[in-house]
């Protein structure tokens, strides 16, 4: 283009100010994404939750169990393909500060239920095959960098008699970035064994999955009604309807994070937009002598919108940069607090859309103020 | 000499419009900041308030919450005989509890929450006396009645005063309603501890925690080594203050880490454009700076005024920003406590030195910002600034 | 042929008549053209003398095209530009107006060759086709040497040849220059002034300049003086009989 050289001469004339410019907008896009990631990371139980799958829980409350021979019943229930069933088992490996989920699963019909977890053939027969054995999933692995063959003992008040070992059998990957890798699973058979008799052949809950998503509506209602008025009512529903009513007792962290995001904003189109405005009022006996030679009102405009998005789009691309590079070490830091902080391609575009509204949106005053004014006063003003 | 306040007091009124951008700058960074600590401030607030001095608490060995307790009924009976309890003419001051999660609708959504309902004895008042009944009465024992904490009734739908509703497969009605000074028990749902066990089919005589009332809290000590060192008993025995205390560090630390990370991002582009702004000022005053310093102005002088402008400008943002967020004190808000899964309502908790160190991050983030400006603006050569047009 | 009293031929490159201009300030209406009139032929050069304030600088912004008259008209080469449109009349000044001023002429963040290729950017000539108008203006001013230099690594003079050369690049129809020689020394003054008589003598050019200094003023064909809102002619004695009918050639 032309002009490039014009339009890009004027950009890095005063250096600092151009530093501190596109540093404001690097800091603005990269507080963006973290923003975006957080706000993702609190709603990812809703996104990743299939939509053919039904959580089944006991209707009074979730702590409260429900009977495996519920089990038969459900699978006759014309729509549900797979059934397998959970306990949350709660226990502490060393320190309280370590948590992760642990799962007890059914093996027979874990990876029909949950395909997207994927733990190879070889390292699941093995796990099969040993009462003792267990499955971690590969975020918990690393993070306390287990290895398969690994024996892993870990404290239980709930279930009676302290320390229970594991061994390493297997790691599992998620399909998907967002998967949970965090999860340890061991066998229903050693759960069974080793609680103490009363409490015995009960599930936490049951997870189906079904033949079609347009049967979840019919087949909960079939569920719940089927043992409606029973010892352990149930109450089913999808499995994202389930995480997001989880998110939604977050309630005001949405809202809290729009707040932010939009203070942010703001402040940001203030401080280009006065830094523009500066710039050009610097500049107007040269935009004068622009207009004399017979560039036009248009033209200057131009010029001066085409430097803020310049510097806006330079900015933004080096703080969403900085940002990707960024959230894996920040998701470090709230280990286990959060589900993994995943910077998408979405938040990538959205980010660089707003680069591009407060790049625009800073030039147009003080554009339209170099594109109105006369040549005549400016010139005078020497 | 030092040059005289008033000019930069008139000379930040000349360029208001940049003055005052980075005053928003400032301003939105520490309301930001002071937001997101009385948040975290205000979660702990509420569960240490659960807490009293004179109240320990007894849990089954090895447990790390109530949630995961058990604790029979002669273990209740031998604590109930042990040294340090206090008494009053309703007997000793013990009362054994159940807690469960139950499924109640949230008013501001219409999808369930998970809400503590707290199956307690019923001279619970006596040992928690910061809890009192102020409209209705307590629940009568043996009966399916509600005591119903404020927050909850605000927060849950159908816990009115007079309302019967249905969980566990019974029938509840609300008889009152208590406050429990800002504690994490105003979100919580009580009543008898036996009838609650029945409904959760529960085991009936096994409870889950017990909290006794000192006779003073010095005794602490003395019922924490009766209790522990009686061979028919598996218990820990922890001041109530410290065991809400430990409750609450996961989502404290949770919003004390995410509220810092975006604080000092916030705090790094106010700084930008605090920068922005005086190197601006100083290139816009040029030839003023010359002149003062062709005058006879010392570059110390020249700092010094610069650093002072900056200083104004942040603590204006700084009590612009405090000021802005003061009306959140006390706003209530709801968030899961993933250690007792249960939903807990708390309020933002300003206090006067959260504001006073809001402030001071202003200044800081003022100086640095006017700082690298006002030593360019004293170390320019004077001839070659007088020279500018 | 240069002639004040609005009876010059068609064959003017310039022709101004009855040329009004009022300005309000602070309220008060100030007018300060009266019915001026204006004859200028190709090839002319003309100083435009006169005490501050006397509209000297509006009069030249008026032939630039640069404001719009109260009353009155201005044709150059036979286009009558008071009746242009704004878009237009940027066109028309790209075209056919050389300016110089007293000072900011030039962008300080662009190079000399740069600032000189500014005009020709607004035109449909390729990058080679452009440096070679380039490389000829830098070498009428000579200063094809410096090229690549910065406005502030030039002297005053040096700058004012740069701005010379830009005014030129484009083969304009005619030269505005406002107190091109206000901001130099003397030394300086008169390489400029020797460039511009070489402009008109050796190229052809017209040049209409306003000035204080007298002596430049004496190196222009003819001085004129603008007085109570028109032009007046002016002898090296000083300031001229009015003319309001007849001119003297």
């Amino acid at each position: 283009m032309r002009f490039l050289s014009l339009i890009s001469a004027n950009l890095f004339r005063k250096k600092i100010r151009f530093l501190l410019t596109l540093g404001s907008f690097a800091v603005a896009l990269f507080l963006f994404a973290f923003l975006a990631v957080v706000k993702d990371a609190f709603g990812r139980g809703s996104d990743v939750a299939g939509a053919d799958r039904l959580v089944i829980i006991n209707r009074v409350s979730i702590i409260n169990t429900i009977p495996l021979k519920y089990r038969d019943q459900i699978l006759r229930i014309p729509g549900v393909k797979y059934i397998t069933h959970n306990n949350w088992f709660g226990g502490i490996y060393q320190e309280e500060k370590n948590f992760f989920p642990q799962f007890v699963i059914d093996p027979e019909n874990q990876r029909q239920v949950f395909p997207e977890l994927i733990v190879p053939d070889d390292q699941w027969s093995a796990f099969l095959k040993d009462r003792q054995g267990a499955i971690v999933g590969a975020r918990t692995a690393t993070r306390f960098g287990w290895r398969i063959g690994d024996r892993i003992p870990i404290k239980t008040t709930i279930w009676g008699g302290g320390a229970w070992e594991f061994n390493i059998d297997g790691i599992y990957h998620g399909k998907r970035q967002e998967d949970d890798e965090t999860q340890f699973w061991f066998q229903w058979d050693q759960f069974e064994e080793r609680i103490p008799a009363g409490i015995k052949g009960q599930v936490g809950w049951y997870v189906v999955k079904l033949e079609s998503p347009d049967d979840a509506v019919r087949v909960a209602k079939a569920i719940d009604q089927q043992f409606a008025n029973s010892p352990s009512e149930t109450k089913t529903e999808t499995e994202s309807a389930f995480a997001a009513s989880w998110v939604k007792q977050f309630g005001n962290i949405q809202f809290l994070i729009v707040t932010i995001g939009t203070v942010v904003f703001f402040t940001l189109l203030l401080v280009t937009g006065n830094t523009m405005a500066i710039s050009v009022r610097e500049r107007t006996p040269e935009l004068a002598v622009l207009k004399a030679i017979g560039y036009s009102d248009r033209m200057v405009l131009f010029f001066v919108l085409a430097e803020s998005l310049i510097i806006a789009l330079m900015g933004g691309l080096f703080g969403l940069g900085l940002a990707y590079l960024a959230v894996p070490a920040l998701g470090a830091a709230l280990n286990g607090l959060l589900p993994n902080l995943v910077l998408s391609l979405s938040i990538l575009a959205s980010g660089l859309g707003v680069a591009l509204v407060v790049g625009v949106a800073s030039g147009l005053l003080p554009g339209i103020g170099a594109m109105r004014m006369s040549v005549v006063n400016a010139l005078r003003r020497v | 000499m030092a040059i005289p306040l008033i000019y930069n007091v008139r000379s930040v009124k000349a360029r208001w419009t940049s003055a005052i951008v980075a005053v928003i700058g400032i301003a939105g960074t520490v309301g930001v900041f002071v937001a997101m600590l009385s948040l975290a401030r205000g979660f702990r607030a509420t569960l240490v308030a659960s807490g009293s001095p004179g109240n320990a608490l007894v849990l089954r060995a090895g447990s790390p919450s109530e949630m995961m307790g058990g604790v029979t009924l002669d273990t209740v009976k031998v604590i109930q005989d042990a040294p340090g309890i206090a008494r009053d003419s309703s007997g000793p001051l013990v009362t054994q509890e159940v807690v469960g999660v139950v499924p109640f609708p949230l008013i501001s959504t219409g999808t369930d929450a998970n809400v503590q309902v707290r199956g307690v004895s019923s001279n619970v008042l006596h040992i928690r006396t910061f809890v009192k009944v102020v409209q209705g009465r307590m629940f009568e024992p043996g009966l399916s009645e509600l005591v119903v904490g404020k927050n909850a009734s605000t927060t849950y739908a159908g816990l009115t005063l007079g309302n019967t509703i249905n969980f566990g497969g019974g029938k509840w009605k609300v008889v009152g309603i208590f406050d429990a000074g800002g504690s994490a028990f105003d979100s919580e749902v009580w009543c008898d501890a036996r009838i609650l066990n029945q409904v959760l089919k529960r085991p009936e005589n096994i409870f889950q925690s017990v909290t006794v009332h000192l006779s003073s809290p010095d005794t602490f000590q003395q019922l924490k080594d009766a209790l522990t060192s009686d061979p028919r008993l598996n218990v820990d025995v922890t001041r109530e203050v410290d065991y809400y205390a430990k409750q609450s560090t996961t989502l404290t630390r949770l919003i004390t880490i995410l509220g810092g990370i975006v604080a000092s991002i916030m705090a790094i582009g106010a700084v930008f454009g605090a920068l922005n702004t005086m190197y601006s000022a100083v290139a816009e005053r040029g030839r003023e700076i010359a002149t003062m310093r062709a005058l006879g102005f010392g570059t110390v002088a020249v700092v010094f005024s610069f650093l002072v402008e900056a200083l104004l400008i942040s603590f204006v943002g700084g009590s612009l920003g405090c000021a802005a967020v003061m009306p959140l004190n006390g706003l209530t808000t709801g968030a899961m406590n993933w250690q007792t899964f249960s939903h807990l309502a708390f309020a933002f908790k300003i206090t006067p030195e959260l504001l006073i160190k809001g402030v001071i991050f202003a200044l800081v983030m003022g100086i640095v910002g006017g700082l690298p400006p006002a030593i360019r603006a004293a170390s320019r050569p004077v001839a070659s600034a007088l020279r500018e047009l | 042929m240069i002639r004040v009293d609005g009876n010059g031929g068609s064959s003017s490159l310039i022709k101004v008549r009855g040329l009004n201009k009022t300005y309000s300030r602070g309220g008060e209406k100030i007018q300060v053209l009266q019915g001026l009139n204006l004859d200028v032929d190709k090839g002319d050069f003309v100083a435009f003398m006169g005490p501050s304030g006397s509209g000297k600088t509006t009069l030249l912004n008026l032939l630039g095209g640069l404001d719009v008259p109260s009353a009155g008209s201005i044709t150059v080469a036979g286009d009558e530009i008071t009746r242009m449109s704004a878009r237009k009349l940027t066109e028309w000044r790209a075209r056919h107006v050389g300016f110089i001023f007293q000072m900011y002429n030039l962008i300080p963040v662009l190079t000399a060759f740069q600032n000189i290729e500014l005009p020709l950017l607004l035109t449909k000539l390729s990058k080679s086709e452009r440096r070679k108008h380039v490389e000829t203006a830098l070498s009428i001013v000579n200063l094809a040497d410096r090229m690549h230099h910065y406005p502030r690594q030039l002297s005053g003079g040096q700058e004012q040849r740069v701005s010379i050369a830009r005014a030129i690049v484009s083969d304009p129809t005619f030269l505005l220059c406002d107190e091109p020689t206000g901001d130099l020394d003397r030394k300086s003054a008169d390489e400029i002034m020797a460039l511009v008589d070489e402009l008109v003598a050796k190229y052809g050019k017209t040049v209409l300049m306003v000035t204080h200094d007298p002596l430049v003023a004496a190196r222009a064909h003819t001085t004129l003086h603008l007085e109570k809102g028109v032009l007046v002619e002016g002898t090296r004695s000083g300031a001229g009989q009015s003319v309001l009918a007849g001119g003297i050639a």
